[in-house]
């Protein structure tokens, strides 16, 4: 009973567990390696909700000094977290640029993307 | 601190040559891509010198700071470079350097299209990976983090046709230890309200008890110990190196793995705190098992390979297993042993993986039974490469006997037995794999018809010899470098007695 309030009542984390845990399945299990991608992708995005979520303040402002509503910070979101989430954001976005790159090469060299077909690939050729 | 530490532009000063270095490499390359060389590796020469005078600074004055933007920690971002600090940024240049020499006429041969890119990436991953040491940010560490992974990911990714898939593996792993390592991170900053490493380590005292501390810092401790390739989180690491061109094996091998080490031991001993890190979790015996463990496995799965290069990206795993071990037993013995590791074990990884580089480019062979009778071929390439094996397996007066010794004695310090057992019986397992490849290359007939006459040229040769003469040196000198270096950074618990 207490259990379950206390996660109603904290549902946006219990959601960024979730997709925490849908983020590493797929690039735990998934052998595709586009799925895999995404899996990380979605894994990232948990990530940024988590510091969204921590620093949104209900009824609160844009982090802009405000004549009329004064220097109160509780009147103001937390800008920090936005700011730390913009740069985590870039990142992603770089690091989705430079997988995708990596799998065109991948599949220009090997015609597949699936993870097991390629490792068996890497095993003749290393045999070879 | 009872005196504000100084302020000093030489922490920043590296970040910005690095920066601008590789901005002034690629642009000069669109250019003429000879140009792309010359200027890469000017500003590998230039950040050294400055390495070596903040080293020498912070030794003489104690740490320096870098405010950037002129915002005062804890609200702005800092660069904070104690000599241990220093020392890691010294160890990183140099061997940088040492690749920059031998990169000129490797990467032209090796991957000619790619000659510009290359040492723009080249300089791009020193920059994320010297940021890692100089910052005293949390947040600030994780995009350095994220810089060097990215050109990382790269610069792995050039080498023969199997390189991009091992990269792509590489890439999922270490997003994925960067992504909990920011979610540790998050966790502290819920806690603290700080990013600023000092200000975290000034509020933890009050956060004992609280249950979110021990899960922030197992997410960091993943985090980081998957970029460390630390045991058993170490399965992308065999298959990225040996795919990758050599100058690249030669360049990550020797640092992008102890940088990460370097930043496990920052956040147990300087932000956690190595009482707090005890009470909250099991961490130092975990960590200390786990590398044990790791240190006989990969030892094991290294004599078992036929590739010199693959044998020797195990054996990178093993060795980071001494480095984590020390930090795990954090005693005075055994955290000198880990540090000074960090440095030895850069200068004979780096000699070895050049020479296979050389090996693989003026010889064309790379497996070991191919490497017979190369010895008297190549007299001088296998002369630096037989005392960086014998520093490997720990022979004085080499570097590695002397950290290795360190480390047996923070074991018996610990009173630790079976730990102590573990690092003896790994260095007769380390004897296996590289007495197995003297004896091909010093006594077996020469198979093949293409036997190389003399060594690889200049270029290639010489940074090898340095960094052979470097192990012996280095060997030689570890008395002042413990005394002056590393013992005045360490925190004060985890001093040797008498300093």
């Amino acid at each position: 009973m207490d259990l379950a309030t206390t996660l109603l009542s904290r549902w946006p984390y219990v959601f960024t567990i979730v997709l925490l845990l849908i983020g590493l399945y797929g690039m735990m299990v998934k052998q595709n390696m586009m799925k895999k991608l995404f899996g990380m992708n979605i894994f990232q995005t948990a990530i940024i909700l988590f510091f969204i979520v921590h620093a949104y303040k209900t009824g609160a402002s844009v982090p802009i000094l405000d004549e009329a509503l004064g220097g109160d910070p509780a009147t103001y979101v937390n800008p920090i977290p936005h700011g730390l989430m913009l740069t985590a954001i870039v990142v992603s976005v770089a690091t989705t640029g430079v997988a995708l790159a990596l799998l065109i090469r991948i599949y220009r060299a090997y015609g597949t993307i699936d993870e097991s077909e390629l490792l068996a690939h890497l095993r003749d050729e290393d045999g070879a | 601190m009872t005196t504000p530490m100084p302020e000093s532009a030489l922490p920043i000063l590296v970040t910005v040559l690095l920066l601008f270095g590789a901005l002034a490499t690629v642009a000069a390359g669109l250019v003429r891509r000879r140009l792309a060389w010359p200027i890469a590796f000017t500003t590998l020469v230039l950040v050294l010198a400055d390495a070596l005078v903040l080293l020498a600074t912070v030794v003489r004055g104690g740490p320096v700071r870098h405010t950037l933007g002129g915002w005062a920690a804890p609200i702005g971002i800092e660069f904070v470079v104690d000599a241990l600090g220093a020392f890691v940024v010294v160890v990183i240049a140099a061997v940088a350097v040492a690749v920059g020499v031998y990169a000129r006429e490797a990467v032209r041969r090796e991957n000619p299209d790619q000659e510009v890119a290359f040492h723009g990436m080249l300089l791009t991953m020193l920059l994320g990976l010297t940021g890692m040491v100089l910052t005293g940010d949390l947040f600030n560490l994780y995009v350095f983090y994220e810089i060097s992974s990215l050109a990382g990911y790269a610069l792995l990714a050039v080498g023969d046709r199997k390189a991009p898939v091992a990269a792509f593996r590489y890439l999922i792993l270490g997003t994925t230890g960067a992504s909990f390592y920011l979610l540790g991170v998050g966790f502290l900053y819920l806690l603290t309200g700080s990013l600023n490493m000092a200000d975290v380590a000034r509020l933890m005292p009050g956060l004992v008890g609280n249950p979110a501390l021990p899960v922030a810092l197992a997410l960091m401790i993943v985090g980081v110990g998957l970029k460390m390739a630390m045991f058993p989180l170490h399965g992308w690491q065999p298959d990225a190196y040996t795919y990758a061109s050599s100058t690249t094996t030669a360049l990550i091998a020797p640092i992008m793995t102890k940088v990460s080490a370097f930043v496990l031991l920052r956040l147990i001993f300087f932000v956690f705190g190595v009482d707090l890190v005890t009470r909250l979790l099991p961490a130092g015996w975990i960590i200390a098992w786990l590398s044990a463990a790791g240190i006989v496995v990969t030892s094991v799965m290294a004599i078992a390979q036929r590739d010199v290069k693959r044998m020797l990206a195990y054996s990178s795993v093993a060795q980071l297993g001494y480095i984590g071990l020390g930090i795990g037993l954090a005693n005075p013995w055994a955290l000198t042993g880990a540090v000074l590791h960090i440095l030895n074990h850069a200068t004979m990884k780096c000699c070895l993986f050049l020479v296979t580089g050389s090996v693989a480019l003026h010889a064309r062979r790379t497996s070991v039974a191919q490497y017979a009778g190369l010895g008297r071929a190549m007299p001088w390439t296998f002369a630096s490469f037989t005392l960086a094996a014998l520093a490997m397996v720990g022979l004085p007066p080499t570097n590695g006997f002397f950290s290795k010794w360190y480390l047996l004695l923070g074991t018996l310090r610990a009173e630790s037995f079976g730990l102590a057992a573990i690092v003896v019986a790994s260095s007769l397992l380390t004897a296996v794999y590289f007495f197995r490849l003297l004896e091909r290359i010093y006594t077996a007939p020469a198979t093949g018809a293409d036997l190389p006459r003399g060594d690889a040229s200049l270029t290639l040769l010489a940074p090898t010899i340095v960094l052979g003469v470097a192990v012996l040196a280095l060997g030689l000198g570890n008395a002042w470098i413990v005394t002056q270096v590393l013992q005045p950074s360490l925190p004060g618990a985890t001093r040797l007695p008498g300093m």
